[in-house]
């Protein structure tokens, strides 16, 4: 734990640089927190908006938050808050909060799909969902039970609702929006170092002297992040740099002494540009720390026809294909860019960058849809990759302002090289959805890695590439959980035989239950509906119909088909409008909770208040659903469906041996068996004394349950149930959690918590436990160890193939160097559609708006979506700033009002437009391309017209 | 039903004229008709033509404003118009407040108020003591200042952009005519009455009285807002000179005999005769 | 009574009422126009000579494609039938085309005060100035907001955000919103966006809100500056010590000796 002198009186105003803080806790605070004073009571809880994860105390009166207020013993913000977070006290209480269940019914009461919504008993939501699931079960098997899930789930909700959809209905079908978040990212984890989730820690602000920010607006999407870089600039203006790289200018910008603007989706060039300039002066100047390249790194390479994520030629719903270019239930104007993920021409563009890999200008590219697999190449042929990014073919094709001059952009380029290959300069790159949402997201995650290792800046204190989350548990609850279809807690993946058997064996439940194939990630699931494979969806926590590209023809598909949509909500969004059926849900501080922020910091809250009207959690929803549902009801043989070509066999004899029988219920042997039934509900506990726990015992609302009985708890202290078997697959394998009642005296944790203690920065021998463990076992003398699992065994090729008669190399505590290039997105703006079109956030309001716009301040300060768009581009289209205009694309049209000046400012030939209101509903204009191998789709990119409305 | 016509034909143009004003201003504010914008105190027909209130634009001269060329060129129109129209023509066929007043002395009748306060107590010259003050106050406050109270301005505008208390005045004005003074606001105080009758004085339009036709019945008196101008009636053929004539045809109207009507003055020699006629008084 | 006498009663009788009549009507308008925070649309002339100007016809709310402009209403208290906005409701989103301006028939509305090289420009109308209460402005308290600095149409130039270290926490920065009152315009987006509970920073008339540096000192490091120049002269002083001529003063020893 021994942090250079220097970096030591750096870090020491921030107080909590070094895992050195542990456990500790200041005494007056924990004192505060259990205090009830004047008829309020303050407790603290996490912030419930992005993942910077700030800590807040919450104020209840008389049975309601009435305020909040930062928690200055956090770390992350010291008591500080953005005007989100600021309103944490307002979000619970809009006047069109959902309190009942409710149905679409005829005038008989039956379920009618196209009938109005009315209230319903949650006995009569139980019985309308399990019919519905059975029938979908009776189907398609598993596959056709589908779950949109979460970022936003608290961590025990999300492992209930992954424990009931994987280990009951043997469905990999649920994937949560954080796959719209990050998963690009955590394949640039899992690819480079065979685990997710940054190095890095938040104190690395503190200790750079560089922040480069790619394709990332921190100053509104992490408000408090940014607070910290800014901080860390006016502590040494001089010496530290600050450089925005982007598409369009905006608030990130304001601080930065070098911007850059590049041309949507050139980012990868700019890397392997700064990749190339390192490689290439190493000769001259010494620029590459050799033993550390050779101790700790590897060079690889994989296919480059990957596709676009789009829907390929086989799937139903693009069948059957006609001469007028339609397809199935897609316009020949769609179909002009779907076809780009069966083939596509390579550009003049992409030419130069693709020769390595063996194409050409003009040839024609064959695509086979997205791989992970990648092969062992030498250095020489990854110099080789690097070769075409001269400076001025980087200039030219990644230039982002047509009105800015070559030479001073190129100058502009140098100067970012040099900042990276500067030695002793301290360097972390942040990225958010610029790099995520991107056709390419993958790839250009390893290729910031790339940068950092080469020049040795890489899980370091002040140094190293940093992936920043968006929402507030993609980390905690949607990654660490794995509520994704591909994987199972702490890393594990449903693919891999040995990790689904500790699975079944934790969970108790018979081998060979778990489905193996985990593909059915969030397109694919709306792309199932539409297709008919999946007839059951449920949403969580989320706003599946209003976050997802090519929007119409998700809900087309939910109000036109034969199929069952439910939505669990605080509130009536778009998602509640296309279901069939509304559950009312308990929000953030109606319960006990979670959740993990991009620091790997975990921090619980407990239960503030009761929920508004019937709402009930999440949790308590599928743990109720679970009652419903037998051994014999799912665990029986399924037929191959969907992706699944193999039979799932049936393992109701094992669970008979297991000692459960035919009519055991799911809720018996997944929620309450006999070690949940352990954690006893005590109101001597400190930590639960004077809480509500409405799962456990009920409340005061007599709520009439699943049984039409009035709910009176389950007894025992679920939660800390779910977390305990949740954390328990952690400890050991370089995520260990810390027990559930530590966290409710501190103010977060960064995993892995090994003996009491909090590691900073993750495979550094110095800062990581597993490292050194890892280091000490293997004899070698490396600073790091890359110690994660998945791909570290590889054959050997060259950038075009794989050599397949070589055998497979151990590389165990390596990380990988990619070769990867810059590639087009499927569409970019021709004649007809002439304007790139982005859309992403803007600070006041929180993804779809469900909660930010009810509160009235926010609203007012920002009512609507606006198009930001530049004043040229304005003119020449015979756009009025604060007129109307349509925005479309081959998808669909919004319309919109232009505005010219403000926080956003895109070059001409760009757009930015905000999809936080439901009432410009940008996602009917987006393109549901995804990056192929982390099916993240790109809301960054499409090719839309601009005409007055 | 002809008789009935007959008998309301022109109180019908008057309503419909008043409220076809106020129907297109409220429609340029609330749905952007563009045919005529503003309001009595000054509009824009498309957009081009300017018309203003010739009375709030002297008051603007007296409180010392710069005169804008589209204000003066609305003024003169305006002007010109009531020149040949009559001048008072604007309180019957145009001003909205001649709905209230014209309702109160309506009910006056039919209460037979009328008939108890004979007696007027105050004299209808009190206008142009008020027009007067108007521009001594424009003069002195460096504001228009007539503007600050006239209910005309706060009705007109209010039934385009938005009452407020307005209605207050309004019924003030409605009650002070009911009971107080026969023709009060209408025929004693308004300086904007004062105004258009002095720019009514030389106006082409008249009414024309038959005295051969005439039976006496004094129908037209008793209707008439401002009775003082028909001294002619039963007594000679002539036309009805007073720029405080209102145009507004109601005597024409209720005469059973043919003995009223509109006329084109005939201009020098009537003139004369009504100003010795006036001397005579 | 005698015809005369009776003239010279009806005269004086008319005097007398004319005279009560007036003085109420006159004290009424004093006080309408006495008082007013008002923010006036683009272009107004200064108040005096603007409620001299304006003729409240409308023309400017109705050209207003916002619905930010009104007209004042009896009950509203502000100069009756004059245009004004507020901010905090419907602020002026700055029309580049300013259609509230050249219908105004009397030129209460000034066009060429919002003409830059013959081109109509709201950026130099002067409609108020934003001012910020930084005790209940949350930026002030370290709260990442700025969100009046984002609503701002002039971002960066009316409203700039300084940065300053937050010694408290040790590793945050306050991010303050400043206004520039020379290129501020009073749009009021700022008061609208505001998200405390009563807006933080909130437009005031310029003649209310601004103080003024006598002409007589000019900044030397700012050429702009110079401009004021224009309007100073020699001012001839007095204070209570100054305020006899020399002469008396030196004869007027008082208690001197």
């Amino acid at each position: 734990m021994s942090l250079s002198r220097r970096e030591f009186l750096k870090s020491s105003a921030a107080a909590s640089a070094a895992a050195a803080v542990g456990m500790t806790v200041p005494a007056e605070l924990e004192a505060a927190a259990n205090s009830a004073e004047g008829g309020w009571r303050w407790d603290k809880a996490a912030c419930r908006f992005c993942g910077t994860g700030c800590g807040i105390m919450m104020a209840t009166k008389n049975g309601k938050i009435v305020a909040v207020k930062g928690d200055p013993a956090a770390p992350v913000n010291r008591g500080l808050n953005c005007i989100k977070g600021y309103f944490n006290a307002k979000i619970m209480y809009g006047a069109d909060r959902l309190t009942k269940p409710l149905l679409r019914m005829d005038s008989h009461g039956n379920f009618d799909k196209h009938g109005k919504f009315a209230e319903i008993s949650w006995k009569r939501a139980f019985d309308e969902m399990e019919k519905n699931i059975r029938k979908a079960l009776k189907h398609g098997g598993p596959e056709s039970v589908a779950v949109f899930a979460s970022g936003q789930y608290t961590i025990m909700e999300g492992y209930a609702a992954q424990k009931m959809m994987k280990a009951g209905f043997r469905s990999n079908a649920i994937d949560p929006n954080a796959r719209h978040c990050m998963a690009s990212a955590v394949v640039g984890f899992y690819q480079t170092f065979g685990v997710d989730e940054p190095a890095g820690c938040y104190d690395d602000i503190e200790l750079t002297d560089t922040v480069i920010s790619w394709g990332s607006n921190m100053a509104e999407m992490h408000p408090i992040l940014w607070s910290r870089v800014t901080d860390r600039k006016l502590s040494d203006p001089e010496h530290v740099k600050v450089v925005s790289i982007q598409t369009y200018t905006h608030r990130t910008s304001d601080l930065a002494d070098t911007e850059i603007l590049f041309s949507p989706n050139t980012d990868t060039a700019l890397w392997n540009y700064v990749a190339r300039e390192i490689v290439m002066r190493d000769d001259a100047e010494k620029i590459i720390d050799w033993d550390f390249v050779k101790q700790n790194l590897i060079f690889a390479a994989g296919p480059v026809n990957l596709g676009y994520g789009m829907r390929r030629a086989n799937e139903k719903s693009l069948n059957p294909r006609r001469p007028d270019g339609s397809a199935g239930k897609y316009s020949a104007k769609e179909m002009q860019t779907i076809n780009k993920e069966m083939s596509k021409v390579v550009s003049a563009k992409e030419g130069p960058a693709l020769e390595p890999f063996g194409y050409k200008e003009g040839d024609t590219m064959k695509n086979t849809g997205g791989t992970l697999a990648h092969w062992e190449i030498s250095f020489e042929e990854y110099k080789k990759s690097l070769e075409p990014y001269t400076l001025d073919y980087t200039a030219k094709i990644v230039k982002g302002d047509p009105d800015e001059s070559l030479e001073s952009f190129k100058a502009k380029l140098q100067q970012l090289a040099d900042l990276y290959i500067e030695k002793g300069r301290k360097v972390v790159s942040f990225w958010t959805m610029g790099m995520n949402q991107h056709t390419r997201g993958t790839w250009d995650n390893t290729l910031a890695y790339n940068v950092h290792f080469l020049v040795n800046k890489q899980a370091r204190p002040g140094a190293g590439a940093y992936s920043l989350t968006g929402q507030p548990s993609a980390c905690g609850t949607a990654r660490e959980v794995g509520t994704f279809t591909h994987r199972l807690p702490a890393d594990m993946m449903v693919k891999n035989p040995t990790h689904r058997k500790m699975a079944e064996k934790k969970w108790m439940i018979p081998e060979t239950t778990l489905n193996g194939v985990g593909k059915q990630h969030i397109m694919a699931i709306h792309r199932g509906i539409e297709d008919g494979l999946i007839k059951f969806a449920w949403v969580n926590v989320a706003n599946a119909y209003q976050d997802s590209a090519s929007a119409s023809h998700w809900i087309k598909a939910a109000r036109e088909m034969d199929n069952f949509i439910v939505t669990s909500d605080g509130y009536p969004g778009i998602s509640a409008k296309v279901s069939d059926l509304i559950l009312p849900s308990a929000m953030i501080y109606e319960k006990w909770g979670a959740y993990g922020n991009a620091e790997r910091r975990t921090q619980h809250w407990r239960q503030q208040v009761l929920p508004v009207g019937d709402a009930m959690s999440d949790t308590w929803q599928w743990v109720e659903l679970s009652k419903r549902f037998t051994v014999d009801d799912l665990w029986g043989a399924y037929a191959p469906s969907g992706p699944r070509k193999k039979p799932l066999s049936d393992v109701r004899k094992a669970a008979y041996a297991m000692g459960y029988s035919g009519d055991t219920t799911m809720y018996e042997i997944l929620f309450a068996n006999k070690i949940a039934q352990s954690y006893t509900l005590d109101q001597k506990d400190p930590v639960q004394e004077g809480y509500d726990n409405s799962e456990g015992y009920g409340d005061a609302r007599n709520v009439v349950g699943s049984d039409g009985k009035v709910f009176e708890g389950y007894g025992f202290f679920i939660q800390k149930y779910l977390w305990e078997e949740y954390a328990a697959f952690t400890r050991g394998h370089g995520h260990d959690l810390a027990p559930f009642d530590v966290y409710q005296k501190v103010r977060g944790l960064k995993w892995p918590v090994v003996d009491g203690k909090e590691t900073a920065w993750r495979f550094n021998v110095k800062y990581d436990p597993y490292a050194a463990k890892a280091v000490a076992k293997s004899g070698s003398t490396s600073e790091y160890a890359y110690y994660g699992t998945l791909a570290k065994a590889l054959q050997h090729g060259t950038l075009t193939k794989k050599d397949k008669s070589s055998k497979k190399k151990s590389l165990a505590n390596k990380a990988k160097i990619f070769a990867r290039p810059y590639m087009d997105p499927p569409e970019m703006p021709d004649a007809e559609y002439d304007t790139w079109l982005a859309t992403g956030r803007v600070l006041e309001h929180w993804h779809s708006g469900t909660m930010t716009m009810r509160v009235p301040e926010l609203f007012r300060a920002v009512p609507e979506a606006l198009c930001y768009m530049s004043p040229a581009d304005a003119k020449a289209k015979g756009l009025r700033q604060g007129g109307r205009a349509w925005v479309e694309s081959r998808r669909g049209r919004v319309k919109v009002r232009v505005e010219t000046r403000g926080r956003n400012r895109p070059p001409r030939g760009l757009v930015f437009v905000p999809w936080f209101d439901e009432k410009v509903f940008i996602n009917k204009v987006c393109l549901d391309a995804t990056c192929p191998m982390s099916k993240q789709t790109d809301y960054k990119k499409c090719a839309v017209k601009i005409y007055k409305a | 039903m002809t008789r009935l016509w007959n008998k309301y034909r022109y109180l019908f143009f008057r309503r419909f004229t008043q409220i076809g004003l106020l129907v297109l201003y409220f429609g340029a504010n609330a749905w952007g008709w563009t045919l005529l914008m503003g309001n009595l105190s000054a509009s824009s027909i498309l957009g081009i033509i300017p018309l203003s209130d010739p009375f709030a634009g002297l008051q603007m001269l007296a409180a010392g404003a710069v005169m804008a060329t589209d204000l003066l060129i609305g003024m003169l129109l305006v002007s010109v118009f009531y020149l040949v129209v009559g001048g008072r023509a604007f309180c019957s066929w145009v001003c909205p407040i001649n709905i209230i007043t014209d309702a109160a002395a309506l009910l006056r009748r039919k209460l037979g108020i009328d008939a108890i306060a004979k007696r007027q107590p105050a004299s209808r010259n009190m206008r142009y003591w008020v027009l007067a003050l108007s521009l001594v106050l424009s003069f002195i406050l460096g504001v228009t200042a007539f503007e600050f109270i006239s209910p005309i301005s706060m009705l007109h505008r209010g039934i385009v952009f938005g009452l407020g208390f307005g209605w207050a005045a309004m019924f003030i004005i409605f009650i002070f005519d009911l009971f107080v003074l026969k023709n009060g606001w209408c025929g004693h105080v308004c300086p904007l009455g004062g105004f258009y009758s002095l720019v009514g004085k030389t106006s082409l339009i008249r009414v024309q009285h038959t005295v051969e036709n005439c039976t006496a019945c004094m129908k037209c008196k008793a209707v008439c807002p401002e009775g003082q101008v028909l001294h002619m009636i039963n007594k000679q053929s002539l036309a009805v000179l007073s720029g405080e004539c209102t145009n507004c045809a109601r005597c024409i109207e209720v005469c059973d005999d043919d003995a009223l009507g509109f006329s084109l003055r005939k201009f020098a020699k009537q003139q004369k005769r009504e100003s010795n006629n006036e001397s005579n008084k | 009574m005698s015809d005369r006498r009776k003239f010279i009663l009806n005269m004086a009788r008319g005097i007398g009422i004319t005279a009560l009549g007036g003085f109420v009507w006159s004290a009424y308008v004093d006080e309408a126009v006495a008082s007013q925070l008002l923010l006036r649309p683009p272009g107004a002339l200064k108040e005096v000579d603007f409620l001299k100007t304006c003729i409240k016809c409308g023309l400017c709310v109705e050209a207003c494609p916002y619905d930010t402009l009104l007209l004042a209403k009896p009950g509203d208290n502000k100069p009756l039938g004059t245009p004004y906005f507020i901010p905090r409701e419907i602020p002026c989103y700055m029309c580049p085309d300013i259609p509230c301006v050249p219908v105004c028939p009397t030129g209460a509305l000034d066009e060429s005060s919002v003409t830059t090289n013959g081109k109509l420009d709201i950026n130099v109308a002067q409609m108020g100035v934003a001012v910020i209460d930084d005790s209940s402005c949350i930026a002030f308290w370290g709260i990442q907001c700025d969100a009046c600095y984002r609503a701002c149409p002039l971002l960066g130039e009316a409203i700039s955000v300084v940065y300053e270290k937050n010694e408290r926490t040790g590793k945050h920065a306050f991010l303050k919103p400043i206004v520039h009152t020379d290129v501020c315009t009073g749009c009021g987006l700022c008061e609208k966006a505001c998200v405390t509970e009563k807006a933080a920073i909130f437009v005031l008339p310029r003649e209310v809100a601004l103080g003024k540096a006598g002409d007589y000192y000019i900044k030397g490091w700012d050429k702009e500056d110079d401009k004021r120049v224009k309007d100073a002269h020699a001012i001839k002083t007095k204070t209570r010590l100054s305020e006899k001529n020399s002469l008396d003063s030196l004869n007027d020893s008082g208690d001197l000796y």
